[in-house]
């Protein structure tokens, strides 16, 4: 019988931590390629791309992150395959994160001036061209404070993959509760360790922020 | 795939899911009249003269905009209790869902309130309206109205974030789903349905939500 001192269920919760991390960063890396295919999909000149990137957006920030979740588990159970809660988890936020980045960077590329397209499209470049060395390269500096403030979302977002048993920091949380019966204490923790992963972020975005309008 | 979709098995549940819905929707309404109306107050509250009250508002708020909702229901329903204070399964969900709208509903008020010209408030000084009548006619209604679209996204977001709170077993729509697969054990067609209608409410919502900003700031 393990007893549960203070240290114990900190460094229990810190291990746990890595998990929320990794997994937030396996979705933040997947959502950024995932972004922005469904970004370029959502400005393309072809309707039916831009139908298809609109209706996929909808949906994902239209439904819970939690029956996401529960769909990927249980629809990926159906094909047959053992699904483990990691690659579950992963696939979904990966879908979340897609939409949420797909629609923050169509506006910061709509918030490019019209006349950037016209001038450069004067110059003979095509779509493609116009976009990697006139448009993105702008569209960036407007892009990354809401993107940095956006990963926030992500971490907070890979709580809810305790649900479906990946043991990360909330469950985790939830399972040291079980054996210590010290909800306020460890809860508090957990609280707090996710306090510590976001707010060095939220104030990194706002800083990013302030510097860009700053700059104007 | 051998596997075959089986709908049919979710209609003998149809009131149970219609329950649940009512219940997400009766959580949303209460948490955003609340929420808002904290959060109008811890806008008015950063802006206080009292360093204190700036303090303790930003620390609520910061703390709960970089928390998962998950933890803060946790928070309220497994560690308060502990404290010494009891509550049901829907009220700590309500208690959640509006401490959690009232930070993000602040930010956002805060946001309308600093793009306030300074020249209005200072026209309303030099008519000699008291410092609650400036808050309140200059100040607050502009500046909800706005924000009016983001506040409306935010509360379609808590609509959503209510889902979680299947987990302490308010008996919501989620918490209704997670009920019909364990008894019918057909979890996906179950959680398709719900997510369906969850999209619906959510398409709902926004309708109602713009419509009453229309209403409500139809003379401007």
């Amino acid at each position: 019988m393990e007893d549960f001192t203070l240290w114990v269920i900190i460094s229990n919760l810190l291990l746990a931590a890595r998990w929320t991390a990794g997994l937030a960063l396996i979705a933040f890396a997947g959502g950024g390629i995932g972004g922005l295919i469904v970004m370029f999909m959502r400005v393309s000149p072809i309707k039916f791309c831009r139908v298809l990137a609109m209706a996929f957006i909808e949906v994902l920030q239209g439904t819970p992150l939690l029956m996401q979740l529960f769909m990927t588990f249980f629809g990926l159970s159906l094909l047959g395959i053992e699904v483990p809660p990691l690659a579950a988890a992963s696939i979904a936020l990966t879908l979340y994160t897609s939409a949420y980045l797909a629609e923050i960077w169509r506006g910061s590329v709509e918030s490019i001036h019209k006349g950037q397209w016209e001038a450069s499209a004067c110059l003979a470049l095509t779509r493609m061209q116009q976009m990697r060395h006139v448009i993105l390269p702008q569209a960036l500096r407007i892009a990354i404070p809401p993107t940095v403030g956006f990963l926030v979302q992500v971490v907070k977002g890979t709580a809810l993959a305790s649900i479906i048993g990946f043991v990360e920091l909330t469950k985790a949380g939830t399972m040291i509760t079980n054996a210590t019966f010290k909800p306020f204490l460890v809860y508090g923790l957990v609280a707090l360790m996710y306090f510590l992963l976001c707010y060095p972020l939220s104030r990194y975005s706002q800083h990013l922020e302030r510097k860009l309008y700053a700059a104007r | 795939m051998s596997y075959q979709f089986d709908f049919s098995s979710i209609t003998e549940y149809i009131p149970l899911l219609l329950k649940g819905m009512w219940l997400t929707i009766e959580l949303t309404v209460f948490a955003v009249v609340v929420g808002l109306t904290l959060g109008i107050a811890c806008a008015a509250g950063r802006g206080s003269r009292f360093k204190a009250t700036r303090i303790i508002v930003g620390a609520y708020v910061e703390l709960i905009r970089n928390t998962p909702f998950i933890v803060q229901l946790f928070f309220v329903f497994f560690g308060l209790p502990a404290m010494g204070v009891k509550m049901s399964e829907t009220t700590a969900a309500f208690l959640a869902m509006t401490l959690n709208l009232g930070a993000y509903s602040s930010e956002i008020v805060r946001a309308g309130i600093q793009a306030i010209p300074r020249g209005h408030i200072e026209a309303g000084m030099s008519l000699a309206l008291s410092r609650w009548q400036i808050f309140r006619h200059i100040i607050i209604v502009p500046a909800i109205q706005k924000v009016y679209p983001a506040l409306a996204s935010q509360f379609i977001i808590v609509m959503l974030g209510s889902s979680v709170v299947s987990q302490i077993s308010a008996e919501e729509l989620t918490f209704a789903a997670n009920f019909i697969q364990s008894r019918n054990f057909r979890s996906f067609e179950v959680y398709f349905v719900v997510t369906g209608m969850y999209l619906a409410l959510a398409i709902i919502f926004r309708q109602v939500f713009n419509l009453i900003g229309r209403r409500m700031f139809a003379r401007n």
